[in-house]
């Protein structure tokens, strides 16, 4: 522990120039193609977990012909273990802002907003006078593009892309059916990029350095370097900014108590990654992906708990409109409850199981599709713990 | 003309229009995929799952309902992952729903229930978790009950009472397992904005919504022999009947329905068309005293537009939503009522019976009428006017019961008195019917001429699905006594279903629109798609059983209410004149603003 093996980088969160919002004044001068070519070659993808190519996306946006455009922040960071957007938010919220403005320009959006979570309530003055900074920023630079934070009210599942617009819109929070897809008819069904926040900041990240230095970092499936949310049985829980496509083994070594027996690797729509695994696994999207959520667990810890506590979130955090998802989660938590208590046979797990395998086929969203993650990784490798 | 778009289903290529589902794609190779939360009248929710399919180089199966054909798609409707997520779907809503199939209402008739048998889910696979839920049944509603056990949340209620009917008394509450279907602050259904209109019942795939059903205290009634058992039947329900007991849509089972009434032993069959006709003359004649109050009398109390009220849901819709323009409605009461209160009064008189031995039931395709009959207004004979509604389905249900081979019945009239009735009644039981049979009278009260439509068909007010129709009908050569009418461009509008009716009556309160008068039926279509008629619904149904209503109006010898002598005479013998004492004290009534949630 005292040698440390993995690289730590420092991009996201350091100051790099006096000149406030240089980056985005120097990038506001050059051609949409430019830029869009640029976060191409970078090879960026999304940072919220799903891993989609950011240029792709803009670039879609950017096709779909329409006076209202918009670019959302999503800022609903529900996942459980997860803690790097606030963090982000608390101290480059210029970045953020930045990253948003580039977006608005490439894709001809008049307005951004920030979907901010409930529970970070406490961020909105900073946040407000930060950004009455920026709309200063933007009239001396003559391009238009206002921010405006929207406070959401507490529900995982609006960290969906499409339940967010529905929340924003002042509806239940619920999953759109997709296509179509918010690119062509997202918020108040126009077209509207969302990201991540740290996917923003990633963005402004490659407009300074270029996409050939973006790219030293990280593996050819995962470019660049990531913001960990580091909890669990660890001796130093906190935000690490990491290269993308470590071993789970290296980073275990790092953050572990030298007692870990499973690392939950992209919170608990993850996967759990047994310890016998850890030298085999890569974190990236051509290994394990997360969306910055690694929880550590030591022996001490009872898999059949953790399991119980993920999926008694998942049955209250579902919005419970499709069948797979609301009954479905309901099926799996009280399935291992009777499992355990003996009141159903062990094989009762391989039913199970395969119930999840169906969840994550046919449920609407990602939510009801990632259940199944966590469920089948744990009942997998712990089984003896979910029956004894 | 739309782009075409190729793709292979199950194998076989099929070429379709841009934006068709897979769903439909597929109904056209004739491959029907199962369905639950998709009903061809509403929006496409996606939300249960069942008809998932299985897309090539895809993740994730699809709902193919929900999903449009893409170029190239290659799709296969029954293969293994397929079956395996289906009947995991199937069984998880099972293991959240109240399956004791043999106590429900809808055993059967059960949507969820033929899915069942369909994935054969005999053996239970996982947990019951209905007896954790602590469900309430809310049955404390004269039309409709609601039982959450038996609710699968597909939403088809809530998108009706929102899209069809923008009524919102139910929506969704709670979310994850706690999620149901639920109103205002949960209140029972009696308790909110809910018209009883019906509509969720038709569309509910299971047994969570249902009618209030009186079948058996109408056996009791006519098992009762110191009862006269009454019946009455409205226009809708004699195009409509046939479906559930062997007939296509758009049959008309007029003669084959009194047969059946008979033989189940009611004491005299009558039918809610002369009262329907009676309406027409009570309607029509208030409409030409609004007039002319309007126009000669120059009163600024006189309330113009006037509306129709005819349809319960649309009543009780008006005085929760927009109760500052109850003086608008007419205080006719509907046929059913003005039928009621005649039965336990002149009917009873002439029949020579005491009123307190009459047991007077109505058969109509709509759940709304059985809260219209309790309301406690309705009870001008001294007596309760109409003791019990059956819906269609329910006299279905009775004929079945009763052994009767619907099919093969021979055809019967219906008894006198309150029998007779005219092509101008029939038509009530369509959107515009109401419109045209009250043109058809005031305007050969007025000029002393038939309509100037060839065989009296005022096709201009006859209304469609999903739209509000305008028509204005211009009055010349009047007689003497209408001489203030002479002409004045009549301005009428049609609406059906309650979405439509409330932008008709956003208009007039904003003063946007200058209307005489306003027909508006609750349901799509008008009474033929009632709340009470038989499941399923669709466009298609509905459009038959409006052609069966306009054939039924143009095959009877009487065509304007007026001419109904059965009407005539009652007016001889007992009313004495339109909108007269006895008419105030029999046939009209009053209504009660109510609150908005």
């Amino acid at each position: 522990m005292s040698e440390s093996k993995l690289k730590r980088v420092d991009l996201i969160f350091g100051e790099y120039s006096s000149v406030k919002f240089k980056v985005l004044a120097d990038t506001l001068k050059r051609s949409n193609e430019d830029i869009l070519e640029d976060l191409t070659e970078s090879g960026l993808k999304g940072r919220g977990g799903a891993g989609f190519p950011t240029a792709i996306k803009w670039k879609y946006a950017a096709e779909t012909p329409s006076k209202e455009k918009y670019v959302i922040c999503n800022a609903d960071e529900g996942e459980p273990g997860t803690f790097k957007d606030r963090e982000i938010l608390t101290r480059v919220p210029r970045k953020v802002f930045s990253g948003m403005a580039i977006c608005g320009k490439v894709i001809g959006a008049q307005k951004g907003f920030i979907y901010l979570r409930g529970e970070y309530q406490f961020l909105m003055p900073e946040l407000k006078r930060e950004l009455e900074q920026y709309n200063e920023h933007m009239s001396k630079m003559g391009f238009d593009f206002p921010i405006e934070i929207v406070l959401g009210s507490g529900a995982y599942i609006c960290g969906e892309e499409s339940a967010l617009f529905e929340s924003m819109e002042g509806y239940r929070g619920e999953p759109r059916n997709k296509p179509p897809f918010p690119t062509t008819y997202g918020y108040m069904g126009k077209p509207t990029v969302i990201n991540n926040v740290e996917t923003f900041v990633n963005v402004v990240m490659i407009m300074r350095l270029g996409p050939i230095q973006f790219k030293l970092l990280g593996t050819s499936d995962s470019r660049g370097s990531k913001v960990f949310s580091v909890s669990g049985d660890t001796p130093i829980p906190g935000i690490y900014e990491l290269e993308l496509g470590m071993p789970l083994e290296k980073f275990v070594e790092e953050f572990g108590d030298g007692d870990t027996k499973a690392v939950q690797v992209g919170g608990a729509a993850g996967f759990c990654v047994p310890r016998k695994k850890f030298t085999e696994t890569v974190i990236g999207f051509e290994g394990v992906p997360t969306g910055g959520s690694m929880m550590l667990f030591n022996s001490s810890r009872s898999m059949y708990n953790v399991l119980h506590n993920y999926l008694e979130f998942f049955e209250e955090e579902s919005c419970g409109q499709c069948t797979p998802c609301r009954v479905g989660c309901q099926q799996l938590r009280k399935g291992i409850v009777a499992v355990k208590k003996g009141d159903k046979q062990s094989l009762y797990l391989d039913q199970l199981m395969k119930l999840a395998e169906s969840m994550k086929i046919s449920a609407k969203c990602g939510l009801g599709q990632s259940v199944a993650n966590s469920f089948s990784s744990i009942v997998y490798n712990f089984r003896e713990e979910m029956i004894y | 003309m739309s782009k075409k778009i190729n793709l292979t289903i199950d194998g076989i290529q099929v070429s379709v229009d841009e934006g068709t589902t897979i769903l439909d794609a597929a109904s056209k190779l004739n491959i029907h995929i199962p369905t639950l939360c998709y009903h061809e009248d509403l929006c496409v929710a996606g939300n249960c799952r069942v008809c998932v399919v299985e897309q090539e180089n895809s993740r994730t199966l699809p709902a193919a309902c929900a999903m449009p054909v893409a170029e190239g798609m290659l799709i296969h409707t029954n293969s293994g992952k397929v079956r395996v997520a289906r009947k995991h779907i199937v069984e998880l809503l099972l293991s959240e729903h109240n399956a004791d199939c043999t106590k429900c209402y809808k055993n059967g008739i059960c949507e969820l229930q033929s899915l069942a048998s369909q994935m054969l889910t005999g053996d239970h696979m996982f947990l019951d978790l209905v007896p954790d839920k602590r469900y309430t049944i809310d049955r404390f509603n004269s039309a409709i009950i609601k039982d959450d056990s038996r609710c699968i949340r597909c939403q088809r209620c809530v998108r009706t009472c929102e899209e069809l009917q923008s009524v919102s008394a139910l929506g969704v509450a709670y979310r994850g397992n706690k999620m149901k279907i639920s109103t205002f602050f949960e209140h029972p259904l009696f308790e909110v904005v809910c018209t009883n209109c019906g509509q969720c019942v038709n569309r509910c795939p299971t047994g969570a919504l249902i009618e209030r059903n009186y079948v058996d205290q109408v056996w009791d009634a006519i098992y009762d022999t110191s009862k006269h058992v009454v019946v009455q039947t409205a226009p809708a329900v004699r195009i409509a009947l046939g479906e559930t007991l062997g007939f296509a849509p758009g049959k008309i089972v007029t003669g084959k329905m009194v047969t059946a009434l008979k033989r189940l032993g009611f004491d005299a069959v009558l039918d809610t068309d002369f009262a329907a006709d009676l309406t027409i003359i009570e309607e029509g004649h208030e409409l030409l005293e609004r007039l002319k109050s309007a126009l000669v009398d120059k009163d600024p109390r006189v309330a113009l537009p006037m509306a129709t009220s005819c349809s319960p849901g649309w009543v009780k819709f008006l005085e929760h939503t927009f109760p500052e323009l109850l003086p608008n409605l007419s205080t006719c009461k509907s046929p059913q009522q003005m039928f009621g209160a005649l039965v336990k009064t002149y009917y009873a008189k002439k029949k020579k019976l005491d009123p307190k031995n009459v047991v007077s039931v109505s058969i109509m395709p709509c759940t709304a009428k059985k809260f219209e009959a309790d309301r406690p207004e309705m009870r001008s004979s001294g007596y309760k006017d109409v003791d019990y509604v059956l819906t269609t389905r329910e006299l279905a249900i009775m004929i079945t019961q009763a052994g009767l081979e619907f099919e093969k019945l021979p055809d019967s009239h219906f008894d006198s008195i309150m029998g007779a009735s005219t092509g101008a009644a029939v038509i009530f039981g369509t959107t515009g019917g109401v419109m045209e049979a009250a043109i058809r009278t005031v305007y050969e009260l007025v000029t002393g001429r038939d309509v100037p439509f060839e065989d009296l068909n005022i096709t201009p007010v006859r209304g469609t699905e999903g739209e509000v129709r305008e028509a204005t009908l211009l009055i010349t050569k009047t007689k003497p006594e209408f001489r203030f009418l002479e002409g004045v461009e009549l301005k009428c509008v049609v609406a059906n279903g309650l979405a439509y009716a409330k932008q008709v009556m956003q208009n007039v309160k904003d003063g946007t629109a200058s209307y005489h008068f306003i027909e508006i039926m609750a349901c799509p279509g008008g009474c033929l798609g009632g709340g009470g008629q038989p499941i399923p619904t669709n466009k298609e149904i509905r459009a038959k059983r409006k052609e069966a209503i306009y054939k039924e109006d143009m095959g009877m010898p009487l065509r304007k209410s007026h001419d109904n002598p059965d009407v005539q005479e009652i007016y001889k013998d007992f009313l004495v004149k339109p909108l007269g004492h006895k008419s105030h004290e029999l046939l009209h009534t009053h209504y009660t603003p109510r609150k908005r949630y």
